[in-house]
Order: structure tokens, then sequence, then C-alpha cells
């Protein structure tokens, strides 16, 4: 847990708002004057924000504050909900995700989800993981064994499911059914993935792994974490974003955000003042 | 130091107000507990009386030959029942081939589709109705739309009057099941880029097949125990059925019919007929639970 800490490299802590320009990182998602409504009521204001790529960015911010709402925009998720709208646009690597040639299905193939409350399937841990490429049409034999395998190593859980492949996934701890998401998730080949909430229901030790795989995932895959626990965002995350009543107020460098605020409310939230 | 006795007497309170209440609320909850007990054995008496009879006067004629014979005529004595044994099977069959799809797949429809569309409001709205609706118009229905059609009492017409009488129990149970299968693995499904209907078949359905089959077995059970559908549109045989275009016996009808004959003999394979009625909804409905239930 203290080697993520250490080991994540912080970019040089400059600007306030992250620039999408810096020539270390490339931005994955960019958001341009974003707002959202839930029928009438207005969750996001004019939010303007780039994801970098290969990174953990954390959206930390008081219950109703619009993070997971961003979130769940990253793959359209939000959609399943009736009377709900947007205006201005996001994009994924320079594509508006509402572009008609961009299927959703597809969109969700490369944007990955990890949800607040582990959701296996009722099926076993092997048919879990290979749910997405099922639904996809891979019907070839090895090509599945070799997915679980690799997803589950990812997911740092092969060595406990190994032996339990074909037993129902709901006989797992709750630490590890989490990890068995992530390894669904990651299944697919995602470019990004995204987490809400994932460490919310459990315990610190299985919490500490969840956040030690995140460190490793970003090897591959750009991570956007939601989070009400900023210990967490402090430790696993390279770049932090502060939401409050539907605007993102600061969003820069884990490090920055944290010791070195330029708003108050920043200030003001991160310190425990409210919130 | 402190006596332990006084001080463990000062924790718990020795205050008046606060113990008499403490004693009324925990009387009051045994005396509903006990009422709860009473009433759940109350409402098995009926239960099981009924069934104590069918058992008693059922178990005398119950034997193999009564499902190998057919029913005797009007005052001789031995035969049996197999030709309503098998039409109420035919039956019922045909009664829940033609409705199980049919609601299943309006039930999906309401619930994944376009739950507030005019049309899911619709087709709940009928159902609803016609859960309240008298078997026997379920009967006359069939009679009309079929007997008179083909001009034949059949095993077909019985078995269109059961499935209107099925459709509305299986449809709303099969709603209740698929509302019951938790968001959170639909969101998983569709966050893995699964179409709707991928994440129907793969996911939502097969984790609504328990409740929907207790839907259905509810369905059967009743069904299978009517008479009012059946006494016009399959009328009655006292012959082996050949083809499903014929009139067709069935138990419920031969229940119906014996019970009301001036001869001992009739009365008591009634009641036989009555016994195998439940044993045959009674095994129905445990092998369904053991085959859909075995998955989960």
């Amino acid at each position: 847990m203290t080697d993520t800490m250490t080991a994540a490299p912080r970019p040089a802590a400059v600007a306030p708002i992250a620039p999408a320009e810096a020539p270390d990182r490339r931005t994955i998602i960019s958001v341009r004057d974003f707002n959202f409504f839930y029928g009438n009521k207005q969750a996001l204001e004019e939010i303007k924000i780039d994801i970098p790529e290969k990174q953990v960015t954390a959206f930390i911010g008081p219950s109703g504050c619009g993070k997971t709402t961003l979130l769940r925009n990253f793959n359209r998720m939000n959609e399943l909900i009736d009377g709900v709208r947007h205006t201005g646009d996001i994009t994924l690597a320079g594509r508006s995700l509402w572009d008609p040639a961009l299927e959703v299905i597809t969109l969700r193939r490369l944007v990955g989800m990890v949800f607040q409350k582990s959701n296996p399937f009722a099926k076993s841990i092997y048919e879990n993981i290979v749910y997405g490429l099922r639904i996809a049409g891979v019907r070839d034999r090895a090509t599945l064994d070799e997915t679980v395998e690799r997803s589950l190593r990812g997911a740092a859980l092969w060595d406990e499911a190994k032996d339990r492949l074909h037993e129902s996934a709901l006989g797992l701890s709750g630490g590890q059914m989490q990890r068995l998401c992530i390894a669904r998730a990651i299944a697919v080949r995602p470019k990004v993935l995204l987490m809400d909430e994932p460490c919310s229901a459990l315990d610190p030790i299985a919490t500490a792994r969840v956040e030690q795989l995140i460190g490793e995932l970003k090897k591959d895959f750009t991570i956007v974490i939601v989070t009400h626990n900023m210990q967490q965002a402090t430790r696993c995350s390279d770049q932090t974003g502060f939401f409050y009543l539907g605007r993102l107020i600061e969003f820069g460098p884990t490090g920055k955000i944290f010791s070195n605020p330029s708003e108050q409310r920043t200030q003001d939230y991160v310190t425990g003042r409210f919130g | 130091m402190d006596n332990p006795v006084t001080h463990a007497a000062g924790f718990f309170g020795d205050n008046s107000v606060e113990s008499t209440k403490m004693l009324g609320r925990s009387l009051g909850n045994r005396l509903l507990t006990g009422l709860c007990i009473a009433l759940s054995f109350a409402a098995m008496i009926p239960l099981a009386s009924i069934l104590y009879l069918v058992v008693k006067n059922g178990l005398p004629l119950l034997g193999w030959s009564i499902f190998t014979q057919l029913p005797p005529a009007a005052g001789m004595t031995g035969g049996g029942f197999g030709n309503a044994v098998i039409g109420t099977l035919i039956m019922v069959g045909l009664g829940l081939a033609i409705s199980a799809p049919l609601a299943i797949l309006a039930a999906l429809y309401i619930c994944e589709y376009e739950p507030h569309g005019r049309l899911a409001t619709a087709v709940r709205f009928t159902a609803k109705m016609l859960t309240g609706i008298p078997s026997i118009i379920c009967g006359v229905f069939a009679f009309v739309a079929v007997v008179l059609v083909t001009g034949k009492f059949s095993a077909w017409a019985g078995g269109v009057a059961l499935a209107v009488l099925m459709l509305p129990t299986i449809l709303l149970t099969s709603e209740q099941a698929l509302l019951g299968v938790q968001r959170a693995y639909r969101e998983a499904s569709y966050g893995l880029g699964a179409t709707r209907f991928q994440t129907i078949f793969r996911v939502v359905l097969p984790e609504a097949v328990p409740a929907i089959m207790t839907g259905v077995m509810l369905a059967v059970a009743r069904a299978a125990g009517e008479t009012a559908p059946l006494v016009f549109t399959a009328l009655f045989s006292q012959f082996w059925m050949s083809s499903l275009m014929e009139p067709t016996a069935s138990l419920s009808v031969l229940i119906y019919n014996f019970s009301t004959m001036p001869f001992e003999h009739q009365v008591k394979m009634a009641w036989s007929a009555s016994l195998v009625l439940v044993l045959l909804v009674t095994a129905t409905n445990i092998t369904a639970q053991l085959v859909f239930s075995k998955k989960h």
C-alpha cells in the first residue's frame, strides 16, 4: 500500500487547472462545457476537465456534488435513466461519445466500469469473466481460458480463484468479489477503467488490496475513481478533482490539491471543515 | 469500594416508570407473537381438514387400475379414469404452451422495454382485470372462439380456455419477478458492452426464472383444478383420446359429474380423482422447484 503511494509518479505541480498540453502525458478524456440534467434538476454545471492517459484521476467531493454523475457519463451509463439530457461534449481520444458512428456498446467496451457495490453475476467465476467476450461472440475455448487467467492475474485474484473457477462467484468474500468485478471489467481490454467508490463496502484489508491493484493497473489503463475517502485519493491517485454542488472547483496534481490548494473551498473540504 | 450489587441495580435503573414501560412493551411483544402463532394454526385448519378428507375418501380406490381403465358406466363398479388424467395433463400442457411464452414475453416488454409506455400500462391494467374474471367466462370465450369456429368440442378448446385463465397470473408474477432482479446486474451487463437483448436473455431472465416458475406453478395448479372453463369446451369423453380435435375427459369435469351421481362407487371415484389431482399438482410443483432452483 505504501509502495504504491511512494512509487506513484507525481507530476510537478504548476498550474492550478491541469493543462491538456503537458508534454509528458496525453489527454484521453476531454470534457468541454458539459451540463447535465436529471429532468429539470441540473446535476453538472459547465464542467471542463482533461483526464490524462494511464494515470489515476480521483474525483472527490461531498455527496450529491456530481462526481458520480460525471463518471457515469464517461461510458454513457446515465442514459439508462429516464429523462436525462446534456449539453456540451465529452471526447474519448478526440472523438465525441455521442458521435453517431460510435456505438454505445463499443464505447462501453472501451470504457469499463467497476461499481460501488460489487455485482458479480450468479454464474461461475469463469463465466463472470468471459461474459464480455461471450456477448461479443468469442467462442474459442483457448482465448477464453487465456483471458480468464490474464484477467484474474491482473486483478490479483488468480492464486485465490484458480482452483475454483467453475464454482459460483457468489461464494467469494466481499473483497474477492470486487476484485472479480475488476477482472471482469479488464477482461475486454478497455482503455479506461471507471471506478465508482470501489472500496466503500470493503474492510480496510480488502481496501488496501484493491488500492494496491489500482497502482498496478495504471500501467495498462487510465483509471478514474470516485471516492468519499480522502486518504484513498491521496494514496492512489495522481490527479484529483474536487467537485462541489455540480461544479468542478479545482483540478490538479493530488499532492497540490491536498497540501496547497488554490481554492478556499477545496482547502476547507480537504481539511475536513465541511463535507 | 462500591458494593457490586447496588452498583448493578443502579446501572440497570430502579426508576419505576422506566421498568413498567419495559414490562408493558415486552408483554405486548409476547402477546402479539402468540397471536400470530395461534392464527397460523387457525389458517391451517381448513387446509388440513380438506386434505384429510381427500386422502381419507380417495385412498381406498386408489390403485394402478385407476390409471389404466376407462370410467365405468352409471351404476356400474370397477373401472378407472386414465383418460381423464391424460386429458387434464394434455389440456393444462396446451394451456401452458400457449400462455407461458405470451405472458413471459409480455412481462419482458412491460418491464424491460417500455415500462412507462401506453401499451405497457394497458397490458398491466388488462391483466389485473383478467385475474378477477370468473373462470366460466374463459370457458365462454373459448366456446365462441374455438368451439363455434371449428364446430367441435375439443382438447384445443379446453387448452385455449385454460390459457386465458393462466395468462394474467403468469404475466403479473413474471413482471414482479423481473422487477425483483437487482439493477446492479443490469448495470454490470450494460457496462461490459451488452445490448439490451443480451442483458435480458443472459442476465435478467436467468436470474428471474425461479420466481417466474413460482407464478407458472400457481397458474398450473389453478388451471388443473378448474371445471368451469372445460365443461362446454372440452366437454367429457368416456373413451381414450385419439386426437386433440375431439371431446376430451378431464379430472375436474369427472369429479364434477361423478360427485353428483346417486351411485356410491362413482362418488368414491370422484374422491379418488380429487386425490390424484392434488398429487399431480404437488408432484409438478416439487419437480419444477427442483429443476429450476438447482442452478442457484
